[in-house]
């Protein structure tokens, strides 16, 4: 997997979509220094983005003015704590085309996914007929793909053991994309769900939903895509993605830790039984039984994330003030010049798509002869943040035969002095251990 | 430049030409471990005679550390019995935990020989489980090799 020629723009700056300078000002983490005094080169928001003034401000925002439970209590702060939080689920669910009622706020991607998983196994023992209408069990089959992140696979994995279902997948082709040559096969008349990622964490591949949503639909199966990586970088539209769920987190996202949307159409979450029950949640409690408030609530059990739910509404705003069409075009340029600044040294191998065709900015490399981690410890040395590792989906470096592999992601505030930097550690690793 | 500081060159010359690597015969107990967090991994085997280690034996894959670690790790136990060979394990973890504190290092010199040059991981708290992992590997297969064969430490 080496870069093509092919590319019209090879080793190229073009003007970049989005005034770096400008968004880095706003970014306060990106003013410190990092090991004796050398700036900060941020090359790992797909892990975590880092956060702007605007949200920070917007939380301690709530806390100093607001701050209360929703949906309990009946002062004036509480009022407006619920006003407020509920404004927030109405603008998250606009920016990816989606009514409030289908926004279900959880802590991360990783609880969206195991809320699903866990409402379809509860599906079999549930009381209420309807909430019975996603059961899975024996002969059920339920498909992933083997670019998954680890939230988007083991609870699957879990889910199947739990009911006696059989997991199945998709697998990778050679160049980092998913084969679908036996999509037809793999999701059948069984399919009862599919779980894909609408962009790889660590091969940086889009993949053609379209495709595996109409396959999908075609049998009767629900899709769960895992926006985790896409609805930070691209628009995304939930009537255009045409999917049963999409879960993504607010902390990828310039948002705040702690909080994850799950969306799910309305017809089917109003179908499935609760995850977690508790307070919120509930419609009348008795010490016989209770019943459930529809969703989202049914969903929400205790006191939210309040502040930051808040906060994440705050990061909508701030990146629909740049403009998601913006946000995707910066990313994209940044890495075509990346893609090019790699290939350019000898010894370095690009895991994944080698071109920007149907990719994103997540790039996973290897330095022959100098392990990721060694990498990664001489480009922090230089101030550059990388993630190494299996980057959680430990299948897809064991496909590509791997023990591991260092990535740069990118984001709003990411230049192409960040990409030279990064050439630069990358050599300077390499005439560390000796290798050139 | 910090980098000097912890990959000392006696590191990379275990790095480069690791001591003792390669899964050898007999062996009492074989066990297992990687890194859940990277993904590094070792085989190790190890052989007694009596209490004492007669061969410690590894296939392993990681970064430079990991396998430095087992290499220099290789040349301090191999020889010496097992319970000598925990002590100086014992003492690799107060040099892990150091926090790159030199005076550790120089209480700990004669100890650990070579092993004294892993002192400036101790200041980088995500490498230090690279630097652990073998020791933790010898501890295991050392605990199974005595239920096995019945030693006494
Ligand atoms: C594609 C993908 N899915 C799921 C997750 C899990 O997200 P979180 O850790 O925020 O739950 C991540 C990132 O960690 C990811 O990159």
């Amino acid at each position: 997997m080496t870069a093509t020629a092919s590319r019209p723009d090879t080793g190229a700056r073009t003007p970049l979509p989005l005034d770096v300078e400008a968004i880095r000002a706003d970014f306060p983490i990106l003013s410190r220094t990092v090991r004796d005094g050398k700036r900060l080169v941020y090359l790992d928001s797909g892990a975590t983005s880092q956060k702007p003034r605007q949200v920070l401000d917007a939380e301690r925002w709530f806390y100093e003015n607001v701050n209360a439970a929703p949906h309990r209590g009946a002062h004036q702060l509480a009022e407006e704590a619920t006003g407020a939080y509920e404004e927030a689920r109405a603008k998250i669910g606009a920016f990816i085309g989606a009514p409030e009622n289908e926004i279900v706020f959880t802590r991360n991607t990783t609880e969206a996914i195991n809320l699903v998983a866990y409402a379809m196994s509860n599906a079999a023992t549930a009381k209420e007929p309807e909430f019975r209408t996603y059961a899975v069990g024996q002969g059920d089959e339920i498909v992933v793909t083997e670019m998954e992140h680890h939230a988007d696979l083991v609870p699957w994995q879990q889910l199947c053991e739990r009911t006696g279902a059989t997991l199945r997948w998709l697998g990778l082709t050679d160049d980092g994309r998913l084969d679908l040559s036996d999509l037809a096969t793999v999701v059948n008349e069984r399919t009862k769900l599919v779980a894909v990622t609408q962009q790889s964490n660590i091969l940086g591949t889009i993949n053609p939903l379209g495709e595996i949503i109409a396959r999908a639909h075609e049998v009767g199966a629900l899709v769960l895509v895992d926006g985790a990586q896409s609805v930070p970088h691209q628009p995304v539209d939930v009537t255009e993605l045409g999917a049963d769920f999409l879960v993504f987190s607010g902390h990828k996202m310039l948002g705040p830790t702690g909080v994850g949307v799950l969306w799910g159409r309305y017809e089917v979450l109003d179908k499935l039984p609760p995850f977690l029950t508790g307070g919120s949640m509930i419609e009348v409690v008795r010490m016989e039984g209770s019943t459930f408030m529809p969703p989202p609530q049914r969903f929400e059990a205790g006191v939210p994330m309040t502040a930051q739910v808040i906060g994440l509404a705050a990061a909508v705003d701030y990146l629909q003030a740049l403009g998601m069409d913006k946000v995707e075009a910066h990313e994209k340029a940044l890495t075509a010049y990346a893609l090019d600044k790699l290939a350019e040294i000898p010894g370095v191998t690009v895991i994944g798509p080698p071109d920007t065709v149907a990719r994103g900015g997540a790039i996973s490399f290897t330095v022959e002869g100098v392990h990721p981690h060694d990498v990664g410890q001489v480009l922090d040395d230089h101030g550059i943040a990388v993630r190494v590792g299996h980057h959680c989906a430990w299948p897809v470096v064991r496909r590509y035969g791997v023990p591991a592999t260092s990535r740069a992601t990118f984001y709003v505030h990411t230049g192409y002095d960040d990409i030279d930097a990064l050439a630069d550690g990358i050599r300077a690793a390499q005439k560390f251990f000796g290798t050139v | 430049m910090q980098l000097e500081s912890m990959y000392q060159e006696i590191i990379l010359d275990h790095y480069k030409n690791p001591h003792g690597r390669g899964l050898r015969e007999p062996f009492e107990a074989e066990v297992h471990h990687v890194n859940p967090t990277c993904g590094d991994e070792v085989t190790l085997r190890i052989h007694v005679e009596g209490d004492t280690i007669a061969d410690v034996s590894y296939e392993g894959m990681g970064c430079s550390i990991s396998q430095a670690s087992i290499s220099a790790m290789y040349d301090l136990v191999v020889g010496k019995t097992v319970p000598q060979a925990l002590g100086t394990g014992e003492h690799f973890m107060t040099l892990m935990q150091a926090k790159g504190d030199p005076s550790v290092a120089e209480k700990l010199e004669d100890e650990l020989e070579d092993a004294v040059a892993f002192a400036g991981v101790s200041k980088y708290p995500a490498r230090i489980k690279c630097a652990l992992m073998s020791w933790m590997a010898l501890k295991d297969a050392s605990a199974r090799a005595l239920s096995t064969t019945g030693g006494q430490s």
